[in-house]
């Protein structure tokens, strides 16, 4: 890597700058790609060039990410750009590594427009990438021969960080080589797995710096599984694939969901009051679509988790219920004494949508 | 006749002694699978209502003759869980446990592959298989589902399958087994699996196939249909709607790189032949239909 350093405000990035010595790059630090495009990328050639790219680049928007972390480093001296990376082909069932000598530039238009220029080669992960392996590969890449060395031992590198890392991505873009025939890594990107944290403590202190919507950090801190959506129909399912279909339906007859949101296969008060409040603090959610399938849950016990839920968590919007599966009926006949304009049931998950996305469109019309 | 398991299989239970092994292990007993035993290397001796429990899979298999089993252990534990039910002679695992790491999925699919090429696992990070008023080894709710077939399920949702079965039911429509593949990255057994399986079986005579964004599983089964499928199929695809680069709940469900859309999906199965609905209950209704036609024939 380059000498760098990481700063939070511009005067810390022109100290940077000073300590580290012009010219330098000038990196929004944000959790996503096409930074270069965004502007998010600069070359300053004098302390005061990084004064106005660092004041230009502090709280750009890239990709709904707002920058706040800016990666001052050393500007390299770069003869020629290229790229690397592992990740898991799921078809395969093998981890894939791609290397480019087309460095630099985004991997998916390299893909699209000469696939050629991009080695991959399958690893088994029993086995694992052998030094061997590593070298026929970088032949194949038609990297120079002045730059083999350096960058078989990279690959070797970035192949045991990735699976130590239960990484689900490393890439490497640009790996470089310098005048001088240096290889080095310019810029990096990693994602890991969530679900590995238990080998891994220390991620949950990278999980805090993540930027997150307001509405997900809230989800997240109650456990459950939501994505933030633009819409204005509030979806509670049970099941990820249940919420997934429950947002499609919403769409389908003409409607907008405000979010994903599973809450797991139970389906108890407590859950379903956390998922409530979540839901309840959108200011774009105008109706709930709680879309609930018994399945070894019985309907009854669905239905008395709602009401419960309904005691504790004062809502606002206008809520629509389908209930079916296991003793759908005798949970249906709970729920029927406590039905409003405010609380609604539908016999179909097409009829409830409708009912829910007419309800949020009847509040836009106030 | 049903695929992988029938009104035989015996199966252990590698976390019977837990509070989720052991909820479930019974409901399933309660349904009619034979379960035969647990595993706890520290409850060897002890039982768990009349089940008897084992140190490890060796000693259960060989005081039992199984050859299934059904994994309820925590995700940090489920890698040599897999690798012990192999090892211990096991030929059908069903891993239900979620959140286990993609990195452990991949290895213990390659050991299977490489050493025990003979051995079929389902998961993990799935609902399990029915074989309704046969064998229920996993989370699905039992009565859900009518016997007798005509009709095949696969599926990667949970509750998306229940919803199959008891829609199918209701309209009087039986299930010869319903199998839950998962919805994480590397699933043991694929959709291309189950298909091949229901194709060969003689009682199955149509296939319910329900699918969601993320990898491209969808896209290999619609070329695998139109190549190999005469029983007609009929399939819907969850997560139109889906925003790009989100995890939708499932590990696997995910559009990366504008890869791995239910639009895709949709357009490689519809090109197969396939009758695939907008929604879990058109999907039925397709079904419905493709079994009027089959009868009437």
């Amino acid at each position: 890597m380059s000498d760098g350093e990481i700063t939070f405000t511009v005067e810390e990035a022109v100290e940077a700058a000073q300590r580290l010595g012009t010219p330098v790059m000038v990196k929004a630090q944000v959790h996503t790609g096409g930074r270069g495009k965004a502007g998010g990328v600069k070359f300053a050639a004098t302390i005061e060039d990084v004064h106005e790219h660092a004041s230009n680049i502090f709280g750009l928007n890239i990709k709904d990410h707002v920058v706040k972390r800016i990666w001052i480093e050393r500007a390299s001296d770069i003869a020629e750009e290229y790229y690397a990376s592992f990740t898991l082909d799921r078809s395969a069932k093998k981890h894939l590594g791609m290397l480019s000598a087309e460095g630099g530039v985004e991997i998916e238009t390299v893909a699209e427009e000469n696939p050629e220029a991009i080695a991959k080669i399958w690893i088994d992960p029993t086995s694992g990438l052998t030094t061997e392996m590593a070298e026929n590969w970088v032949k194949s890449a038609n990297l120079p021969e002045q730059a083999a060395k350096g960058a078989v031992k990279i690959l070797l590198d970035l192949y045991q960080a990735y699976v130590k890392g239960d990484a689900d991505l490393v890439e490497i873009n640009p790996l470089i080589l310098t005048s001088d025939g240096d290889v080095h890594v310019l810029d990096a990107k990693v994602t890991l797995d969530g679900n590995s944290i238990f080998r891994h403590p220390e991620y949950a202190e990278f999980d805090k710096t993540q930027t997150r919507d307001e509405r997900e950090t809230t989800a997240h801190d109650r456990g459950l599984q939501y994505v933030g959506l633009d819409g204005t129909v509030g979806v509670i399912a049970n099941g990820a694939g249940l919420a997934m279909a429950t947002v499609d339906v919403v769409n389908q007859v003409g409607g907008a969901a405000a979010n994903f949101l599973d809450i797991g296969g139970g389906a108890n008060a407590e859950v379903m009051a956390g998922a409530l409040e979540v839901i309840n603090n959108d200011p774009e959610v105008k109706s709930i679509f709680i879309n609930i399938f018994g399945g070894i849950t019985r309907g009854e016990e669905v239905a008395n988790g709602i009401i419960e839920a309904l005691q504790n968590v004062d809502i606002e919007a206008p809520i629509v219920i389908r209930l079916d599966g296991t003793n759908a009926d005798e949970g249906r006949s709970i729920l029927k004494p406590h039905l409003s304009e405010t609380l609604q049931m539908a016999p179909t998950m097409l009829e409830a949508a409708q009912q829910a996305v007419d309800l949020a469109r009847k509040d836009n019309d106030k | 006749m049903s695929i992988f398991v029938d009104e035989n299989t015996k199966v252990i239970y590698q976390g019977l002694t837990g509070s989720q092994g052991r909820y479930y292990g019974l409901l399933n007993r309660d349904y009619g699978t034979k379960v035969v035993a647990g595993t706890n290397p520290r409850k060897a001796g002890e039982e768990v209502e009349g089940i008897p429990i084992y140190a490890n899979i060796k000693e259960a298999v060989k005081a039992t003759g199984a050859k299934a089993s059904c994994i309820f252990i925590p995700a940090a534990g489920v890698q040599s869980a897999v690798l012990e039910a192999a090892e211990g002679g096991i030929e059908f695992i069903v891993a239900i446990t979620e959140g286990v790491p993609a990195h452990d999925e991949a290895h213990f699919y390659n050991h299977l592959q490489n050493e025990f090429p003979q051995v079929q696992l389902l998961g993990p990070n799935c609902p399990g298989i029915i074989s309704p008023g046969k064998c229920n080894i996993g989370i699905t709710a039992g009565h859900i589902a009518k016997p007798g077939g005509p009709v095949g399920i696969v599926s990667r949702s949970g509750t998306l399958t229940y919803q199959a079965l008891y829609e199918l039911k209701e309209k009087g429509i039986g299930c010869t087994t319903c199998v839950g593949i998962g919805g994480d990255p590397v699933p043991g057994t694929s959709f291309i699996d189950c298909l091949k399986a229901f194709e060969e079986d003689s009682e199955t005579q149509a296939v319910m196939m329900i699918g969601e964004i993320g990898g491209s599983a969808e896209e290999e089964a619609a070329e695998f249909i139109a190549n190999n499928m005469t029983k007609p199929v009929s399939a819907y695809v969850a997560g139109v709607t889906a925003p790009p680069g989100k995890k939708m709940g499932h590990a696997g469900a995910i559009v990366s790189g504008g890869k791995g859309t239910a639009q895709a999906k949709m357009d490689a199965l519809r090109a197969a032949n396939v009758r695939v609905g907008l929604n879990p209950t058109e999907a039925g209704e397709h079904m419905v239909d493709i079994i009027a036609e089959l009868t009437n024939k």
